[in-house]
């Protein structure tokens, strides 16, 4: 029986990392949530993973590693974040009380460092010296290459060659901080090929290196892990919603690309009957278009990067490339909780166009003063639609899991500012 | 139909070990891999492995990534990988699929082991399916009579390869080093120690695949395991080559040589 005392004056306690025996919906002892999950990689990263698997278990149940999480989450990443409420942004919504969750307002500007600063700290753990890690719209990366930097620890992020066009500026952050950024070539030059030459890098140098996985994909126990870590969001939120209106919220909204924002922000919830559940896969040109990221609500089941999930695939099984405006839900796969949720009806998942989600991005701004992300735009997207279905007695928490300073070059392009 | 047993049998009955080869369907076209894989038997490869070429081959280095880019570009279905397994099961060798797990699980694992046999097909290597996840696969193996090849690595534990040798059929597959495919210099120190820990754990062949390339290292490798795998090398070598007439002259001259090693 796992004992873990929460510690005075912290805003993190154990119960607050999913699964201490209190929750009771970790994946099973092969990782596996229903039948999504487990592990497809090669037989040389078996032990690596097992190591992980095995220090966290010994960390999230140590009152040490949870006070220094603890620490770094108030003292450097600037948690707790704030609710804000919309009021003006509403108006389009039909009314809905519409309040933002800010994770914007985080250290390196998204809800990424989150998982991070959990990691790195499970990575001196392991006594490993290098992390490596993918990134998609460079936030990950970012936010890695800082807790490298903070924990003096190498690091290597790898970029696909488009996204590290179209987010230079998230280059030109990871390498002040001293990363390696590797552009990588291969495929559809995105995050999934990013993630198919971190795996590379990984299996070759696993002697000194943790891979510092990004979202809640990939293979046992990378989805429980960075779960578990993005946690925090909705733990906080769900307090500050019942201290700022008094009840729960009706429904929670959340983009979802490999959707560790998303489970961030639901899982607090999870056991909320009267709480509904709405991620937002990116739906790009269109689902006519074929250009899209609707894994869940689109794809089929299969396997990528080391997990049974949802996946944009053909019918021989061979991954079909994503689009998406936001690099950050630009991925053909999600994460196998989503998956889960998804087909046990607990949670929603829906398609917001690069088209909706521009306007959302804009609306936001010019109604309230704050630039969001492109990838938390589907989300603000969502809730507008959703709040017009609900009508004025609504009221619904938004995950706004990242702020938008990186997308103006694609802003500026869109709206030709 | 030639199957694993039989090469093994008697490879091991002329005091040598047995080259494997690997080439991905459509490479360097969908009947030039054919073409390559004849030369590649006929230059004394004992079995073929015919790789299923994957969108997302994460355990492949460069060579073998610019191939399988090269098959799917051609349209590579997986129709034509078991027109290619038909094509050189023909030639005697023993033929194996090699791929991610996949297309195997979109394809039905059923009725894969059933078209595969059907093609001439011996089994499959299968780098990114565990022990755990592989009960499915091994009955619908069984089912189809073919067999069912999985690797261990220099970082496996004893309960691991134990593991993993279990669900084994034909042989076992040493990966040589931490690492993706491809030639390297120097073969691992680590195979060795692996062969025989993995001998501990099993009765089947073993054999070393990763980093393998020349005549040199084949008779190394030779020197104690039961199979010496060789792909990187060969695509390389197709690769270089100017044209097909080329291409097919330099893979058996390859062959000869990594023939020639697996008997010193």
């Amino acid at each position: 029986m796992r004992q873990v005392t929460a510690t005075e004056g912290t805003i993190l306690t154990a119960a607050d990392l999913a699964g201490n025996g209190v929750h009771g919906d970790d994946p099973d002892v092969h990782g596996k949530f229903g039948i999504f999950g487990g592990r497809y990689v090669p037989e040389a990263l078996i032990p690596a993973l097992d190591q992980v698997a095995a220090e966290y278990e010994r960390a999230r149940n140590d009152v040490a590693f949870l006070r220094e999480f603890d620490h770094l989450l108030r003292t450097y990443a600037g948690r707790p974040t704030t609710l804000t409420e919309v009021p003006r942004f509403s108006e389009q919504a039909g009314g809905a009380r519409i309040i933002l969750k800010r994770e914007d307002l985080t250290h390196t500007g998204a809800h990424k460092i989150n998982n991070v600063l959990g990691q790195a700290l499970l990575t001196k753990r392991l006594g490993k010296r290098r992390v490596i890690a993918e990134t998609g719209a460079g936030q990950h990366g970012v936010a890695t290459a800082t807790a490298a930097a903070l924990m003096g620890l190498e690091c290597v992020i790898y970029m696909g060659a488009v996204d590290c066009e179209r987010q230079a500026l998230n280059v030109a952050r990871m390498k002040l901080l001293g990363a390696t950024v590797v552009p990588v070539h291969n495929g559809s030059k995105t995050l999934k090929d990013a993630i198919n030459e971190a795996f590379r890098d990984w299996v070759t140098n696993v002697d000194t290196t943790h891979y510092l996985f990004g979202t809640i994909a990939g293979p046992h126990p990378f989805p429980e892990i960075v779960r578990d870590f993005a946690r925090i969001i909705g733990v906080e939120a769900r307090r500050q919603m019942l201290e700022l209106t008094g009840k729960l919220p009706d429904a929670v909204c959340a983009a979802v690309g490999g959707g560790s924002n998303a489970i961030g922000i639901f899982h607090a919830f999870l056991e909320d009957e009267g709480v509904a559940l709405h991620g937002y896969e990116a739906g790009g040109r269109g689902l006519e278009t074929g250009e899209h990221a609707l894994t869940l609500t689109e794809g089929s089941i299969g396997v990528l990067h080391g997990s049974r999930t949802y996946v944009l695939q053909d019918e021989e099984g061979q991954t079909i490339e994503s689009h998406s405006i936001s690099a950050g839900l630009d991925y053909p796969g999600v994460g196998p909780e989503h998956a889960w949720l998804k087909d046990t009806g607990r949670a929603a998942y829906h398609g917001i166009t690069d088209a909706e989600a521009m306007e959302a991005f804009a609306l936001l701004a010019r109604t309230e003063g704050i630039i969001p992300a492109i990838e938390s735009s589907h989300a603000l997207a969502g809730a507008l639609k959703l709040g017009r279905e609900l009508g004025p007695e609504a009221t619904i928490l938004v995950n706004l899991s990242g702020r938008g300073d990186k997308d103006m070059g694609t802003a500026m392009k869109y709206f030709n500012l | 139909m030639t199957t694993l047993q039989t090469v093994f049998a008697k490879a091991k009955a002329d005091e040598r070990a047995a080259l494997v080869g690997y080439l991905p369907a459509g490479f360097p076209t969908k009947d030039g891999a054919i073409a390559a894989a004849t030369a590649m038997v006929e230059a004394g490869c004992d079995v073929i492995e015919i790789g299923l070429p994957y969108s997302d081959p994460l355990m492949d280095g460069p060579t073998i990534q610019d191939a399988v880019h090269r098959a799917l570009t051609n349209g590579t279905r997986i129709a034509d990988v078991l027109r290619t397994v038909e094509g050189v099961a023909k030639t005697g060798a023993a033929t194996l699929v090699m791929t991610y797990w996949n297309p195997i699980d979109r394809y039905g694992a059923e009725r894969f082991a059933r078209d595969l046999a059907g093609a001439g097909g011996v089994g499959t290597i299968t780098p990114d399916l565990t022990p755990e996840e592989s009960g499915p696969w091994r009955q619908a193996s069984a089912d189809a009579g073919i067999d069912t090849v999985f690797l261990v690595a220099p970082s496996s534990t004893e309960e691991r390869i134990k593991a993993v040798a279990d669900c084994c059929t034909g042989f076992v597959y040493a990966a040589s080093l931490m690492g993706v495919t491809g030639a390297r210099d120097s073969v691992s120190s680590a195979a060795q120690g692996l062969v025989e820990r993995t001998r501990a754990h099993t009765d089947l062949p073993v054999c070393v695949g990763l980093g393998v390339g020349n005549g040199r290292q084949a008779a190394e490798v030779a020197g104690y395991a039961d199979g010496v795998i060789v792909g990187s090398a060969f695509i390389r070598r197709l690769l270089d080559a100017p044209d097909e007439a080329s291409g097919l002259a330099a893979v058996r001259e390859l062959g000869a040589e990594l023939a020639a090693g697996v008997r010193a």
